[in-house]
């Protein structure tokens, strides 16, 4: 099987992430576009291991997916915390209305 | 497999120490919390300790290769260390007057720093990434620490979102090089790109995503606009510790990678990271010349340091063997310099700002009557920051404009008229605040400064340190320090 499906998949997914990061204004969906971005990460490592290298012994691909998989998780946690706390003083998520500090 | 546990201890060290912190806060109560502080500090001694033993036994290769212990990564680890020694004395009391979140603060503190000495000794793409993040996740915590604050927690949501775009950026950039090169091997990935793969576009783009995720963390110019605002917002400590600290775990990742991964290609990212010196200084420096609040200053003006750390990036070429590893050196040293200066600047400006709360440069005039040890030791950081003669700051500079001149080059050349043109500008900008520290008078209110004693010790020591560096530079800039970056680890 030739890797171009994957590819693809994951190299949209990533532009979807992108444009959500862009053109969303609230923190909640940005995260979630972020989250997009790390997933097509996550296809294109265990696509290239599994067609291009299989015979990899380390299957570094596979296990770098993992660790992502983690990290990313980490990062949702301290993010909504972030957010929340933000919500419980400011009452918005807004990414546009948090401009206290210009320049 | 043995694991090879000198290699580790340091990170060992402050692992166990971060744990006993945390379990530490759990049994105390009451003011008995601030015993945290010297437990962290017991841990960082001994960190240094198994540091300083590692600098004898370098170079040392363990786990099979993906982290090498050589000269260069002791002694980035031993500015680590040092850094958080000072960082630790200059939160005691802010941290115990604040009533923040103290047990929690030291905790991920010692985490991020996990995660910085892990940095320069990776040689796997998985191991540079859970560094790198190791050292963001408790950062954005970190940021945000004085919950009920405005400013805090937009400067948090600033600097995360920010920091995982970036983060996710270097990971597909990171995807795309696996899959060109089938390995996460730093030395594996050099010897794929000196191959044929070596000249293929989206490979070069990939190359430029992953050195984009450690831009944001150095703040180069297109990824700098967190850093103003997260430093203004966020405790002051904390806000050393990403100027300084976190400042330079990216350039130990940016440097492992660059120098060890991507020699191969250096004629492709070494122009772009060039005029991305000339860019970063000099808007950092331009903008610094309009603020009026001390620590938005320093912002700008560590983005303007960035810049100068980059050009020696600018110099690199693939198989240029004698400039990489000048250039290499120079980062190295600059970097050792700016940690002195740095958080010798911020420990200042923690002191002041603890009685009068307000960090205007206004509030810095007549610094000079109410407190002379605290207004002198002011003067020599942001002259030293500056460059000025007699500090380590001049040398920092001299070393890049040596490694320039290694092999002249008309781009090197463009990069050095910048650095010297930059300089001028920004003495401008530190005069402005050292004039007001002694030419202005107090205003009538002010109240008087009683910096608490950890924070003049360690004022004092930087203060010595930044002098003593700058008549006696040769004992830092060691040229024994050697990579084993152009040898493959």
């Amino acid at each position: 099987m030739s890797p171009l499906g994957p590819l693809l998949l994951a190299a949209l997914l990533f532009s979807i992430g992108v444009y959500g990061v862009i053109a969303r204004r609230n923190a909640v969906l940005v995260l979630m576009s972020v989250e997009l971005m790390l997933n097509a990460v996550n296809i294109n490592l265990v696509a290239f291991q599994n067609l291009l290298f299989p015979a990899e012994l380390a299957v570094s691909g596979q296990m770098f997916a993992l660790f992502i998989i983690g990290v990313a998780a980490a990062e949702v946690g301290v993010g909504l915390a972030i957010v929340f706390n933000l919500f419980r003083n400011r009452a918005t998520v807004n990414v546009d209305d948090v401009d206290l500090m210009r320049w | 497999m043995a694991i090879d546990w000198l290699a580790i201890a340091p990170e060992v060290a402050l692992t166990v120490t971060a744990l006993l912190v945390l379990a530490a806060d759990l049994a105390l109560r009451g003011d008995a919390k601030q015993l945290v502080n010297p437990l962290a500090m017991i841990g960082t001694v001994v960190a240094i300790v198994f540091a300083v033993v590692l600098w004898a036994e370098a170079p040392r290769v363990a786990f099979e290769g993906q982290y090498v212990v050589d000269s260069f990564a002791v002694a980035f680890k031993l500015l680590f260390l040092g850094t958080l020694l000072a960082i630790l004395a200059i939160s005691a009391r802010y941290f115990a007057e604040g009533r923040y979140f103290q047990g929690e603060y030291y905790f991920l503190l010692l985490t991020a720093f996990i995660g910085m000495l892990l940095m320069p000794s990776a040689r796997d793409l998985l191991v540079l990434f859970i560094a790198l993040e190791t050292v963001s996740v408790p950062a954005f915590v970190m940021v945000g620490m004085r919950k009920r604050d405005l400013y805090s927690s937009e400067a948090a949501l600033k600097f995360f979102l920010i920091g995982v775009l970036s983060a996710a950026l270097m990971l597909f950039g990171m995807s795309m090089v696996y899959g060109f090169t089938g390995t996460t091997r730093l030395e594996g990935i050099a010897q794929a790109l000196a191959g044929d793969a070596g000249s293929v576009p989206l490979l070069l783009g990939s190359v430029m995503l992953v050195i984009v995720g450690f831009g944001f963390k150095i703040s180069a110019v297109p990824f700098h606009f967190w850093a103003p605002d997260t430093y203004a917002g966020s405790p002051l400590p904390v806000a050393a510790m990403l100027a300084v600290a976190s400042k330079a775990a990216g350039f130990a990742g940016l440097l492992t990678i660059a120098f060890v991964a991507f020699e191969p290609v250096a004629d492709v990212w070494a122009p772009v990271l060039g005029v991305l010196a000339i860019l970063t200084m000099t808007l950092g420096n331009l903008v610094a010349l309009q603020q009026r609040d001390l620590i938005r200053l320093l912002a700008y003006s560590s983005i303007a340091q960035a810049g100068y750390m980059l050009i020696p990036f600018g110099l690199a070429r693939p198989g240029a063997e004698v400039v990489n590893q000048a250039a290499v050196r120079a980062v190295l040293f600059y970097l050792i310099a700016y940690a002195v200066m740095n958080v010798g600047a911020f420990a200042v400006a923690i002191g002041v700002n603890r009685r009068t709360g307000e960090r205007s440069i206004r509030d810095y005039a007549g610094l000079g009557t109410r407190s002379p040890l605290l207004a002198l030791a002011m003067t020599v950081f942001l002259l030293s920051l500056g460059g000025a003669p007699l500090t380590v700051g001049l040398w920092a500079k001299f070393a890049i404009i040596e490694a320039v001149a290694v092999e002249v080059t008309v781009f090197g050349l463009v990069m050095a008229s910048f650095l010297v043109v930059n300089s001028v500008i920004a003495f401008f900008y530190y005069l402005r605040v050292i004039r007001e520290i002694w030419f202005e008078p107090a205003a009538a209110e002010a109240p008087r400064l009683q910096p608490a004693l950890s924070l003049s010790v360690v004022v004092v020591v930087l203060m010595v340190g930044t002098i003593l560096l700058g008549v006696l530079p040769g004992l830092v800039a060691d040229p024994t320090v050697v990579t084993t970056f152009a040898t493959g680890g």
